[in-house]
């Protein structure tokens, strides 16, 4: 029997839905700001925090709703659970596109112009690619693709070192590259940090679809 | 490179079932006070309940609450040695008006008892059983009632082919919801509930909260409920009655949330007592 609150349920399912395509839209702006050295998108990015932010705490109120009035239990309890977890993992997926967007902007005012991309390209596409198919498990309760994706976490993570490596090469003293390529490790670290969410959120989508 | 799903046009809003109470008072208890005999049993209570809602009353056993709602309807007029003070309003009309039939009061306002209480008929019979006493019998008329009337309770499509049938045939959900038909034949304004689902399993327990929530688009509702979970999931506004006193009474999301009393708070989270 369907319930008149199983409504206010899938209202907190279609906002952290909404919070997840907010939080890629803001991760792919920024990234494109970085790529294409454009401080328009990156002051778009820039610009989306708060509203991720005001999701995650509107998610958070309905879930402590929810249990506080309609005593969930199962499955449903789960998925309340993993909206509250869920939701912070995107909020700071969206604060790490806000690091990559304030980073590129500093780059980007001093020297006008992206130099040394290096493997961000290939790193962002394939963090974005686990938080959008983290997202897609989600709406789908598609278990193999949520367990797909936490194997999908190392190569990010070796991409990161690459950069690390890369970056770091000959990096001395104090000066305008060197400048550079510290916010470019930054940027990349916080592309691994999205991935890392997108794991969280992958393992959330187990959790609520098998209970472990 | 495209990063970012289809951005959906709309931005979903949390759709409350609890619904704030932004509708007119409709019914008004003012600085109340009941007695039976030598025993007060209700102190200066005042409660206003807006129309189309759901007011729950939530209390331990002997705190008042049914006292109060019987007497909404004045059914405790017949307990010999009550006395009362103050006022109970309903759309700004006083029930204690002199020239109140009593009756006429009644007439709208339907009542739902803890047990459910068919009359020895059929199903068709306990429907139209009050409009056959006003004397009207125009089996057009009555047809027309009772189809409302199931419609109204979610019961037609269980029953609307046996309808002449014994109402004791029903199982015990369906009883309560014929009750529940019965009541609102009349067309009332307000329909009070004393724990309708106390003798019920869970699944007709469900269904009748279901009808709750339906018929608070047409009728004012107050029920009388030990079960909180009800309370919290059924109702708008939740008074907290404890030794017939009103010891809070706001919103139920306040009340089940951040309560503002430490009493409530130690009822509503199981540390009363």
């Amino acid at each position: 029997m369907e319930r008149y609150f199983h409504k206010e349920l899938e209202a907190i399912r279609s906002k952290l839905v909404f919070m997840g395509e907010q939080a890629n839209q803001v991760a792919g702006l920024a990234i494109e700001g970085f790529l294409e050295s454009d401080l328009e998108k990156t002051q778009s990015a820039l610009k989306m925090d708060d509203q991720i932010d005001e999701l995650e705490v509107e998610i958070d109120r309905d879930a402590v709703r929810y249990i506080a009035l309609r005593s969930p239990v199962s499955s449903d309890v789960r998925l309340i659970f993993v909206a509250i977890k869920a939701s912070h993992d995107l909020e700071r997926s969206g604060d790490e596109a806000h690091s990559i967007a304030k980073n590129t902007r500093s780059i980007l005012t001093r020297q006008g112009k992206v130099l040394e991309p290096v493997r961000i390209e290939e790193m962002s596409r394939l963090a974005f690619a686990m938080l959008r198919d983290a997202l897609t498990s989600f709406l789908e309760e598609d278990l193999e693709l949520a367990k797909g994706i936490i194997q999908r976490d190392k190569e990010v993570d070796r991409l990161n070192k690459e950069n690390f490596r890369l970056l770091s090469r000959g990096m001395s003293g104090e000066n305008r590259e060197a400048s550079t390529q510290i916010e470019t490790i930054f940027i990349s670290k916080s592309i691994e940090r999205i991935a890392d969410h997108a794991k969280n959120l992958a393992e959330e989508v187990i959790y609520l679809m098998t209970g472990e | 490179m495209s990063h970012s799903f289809q951005q959906k046009e709309f931005r979903p809003a949390a759709e409350g079932a609890n619904t704030p109470s932004e509708k007119p008072d409709f019914i008004k208890v003012s600085n109340y006070n009941f007695w039976y005999g030598s025993s007060q049993v209700l102190f200066d209570l005042n409660i206003d309940m807006p129309k189309q809602r759901v007011t729950a009353f939530i209390g331990p056993s002997g705190c008042g609450k049914s006292t109060l709602l019987r007497n909404i309807n004045r059914m405790n007029d017949l307990i010999d040695g009550i006395r009362h003070e103050g006022d109970v309003t309903i759309d700004g009309h006083s029930i204690y008006d002199p020239l109140l039939e009593v009756i006429s009061l009644r007439k709208r306002i339907g009542m739902v008892f803890q047990k459910s209480n068919p009359f020895p008929k059929s199903i068709y019979e306990n429907i139209v059983y009050s409009l056959r006493v006003a004397g009207r019998n125009k089996k057009s008329e009555l047809d027309e009632v009772v189809e409302r009337s199931l419609k109204g309770a979610a019961l037609w499509d269980e029953v609307k082919d046996r309808l002449s049938e014994s109402a004791f045939g029903l199982s015990g959900g369906q009883m309560q919801r014929l009750c529940i038909a019965r009541a609102i034949a009349n067309r009332p304004e307000i329909l009070l509930m004393d724990e309708p689902c106390s003798a019920l399993d869970p699944i007709a327990t469900g269904k009748i909260e279901e009808l709750i929530h339906e018929l608070k688009k047409e009728y004012t509702i107050v029920i009388v409920t030990h079960n909180m979970q009800q309370a919290a999931r059924v109702s708008d506004r939740t008074a907290f009655f404890y030794l017939g006193k009103l010891i809070e009474y706001d919103e139920t999301d306040t009340i089940f949330m951040n309560p503002k009393k430490d009493q409530t708070e130690a009822y509503v989270s199981g540390r009363f007592g």
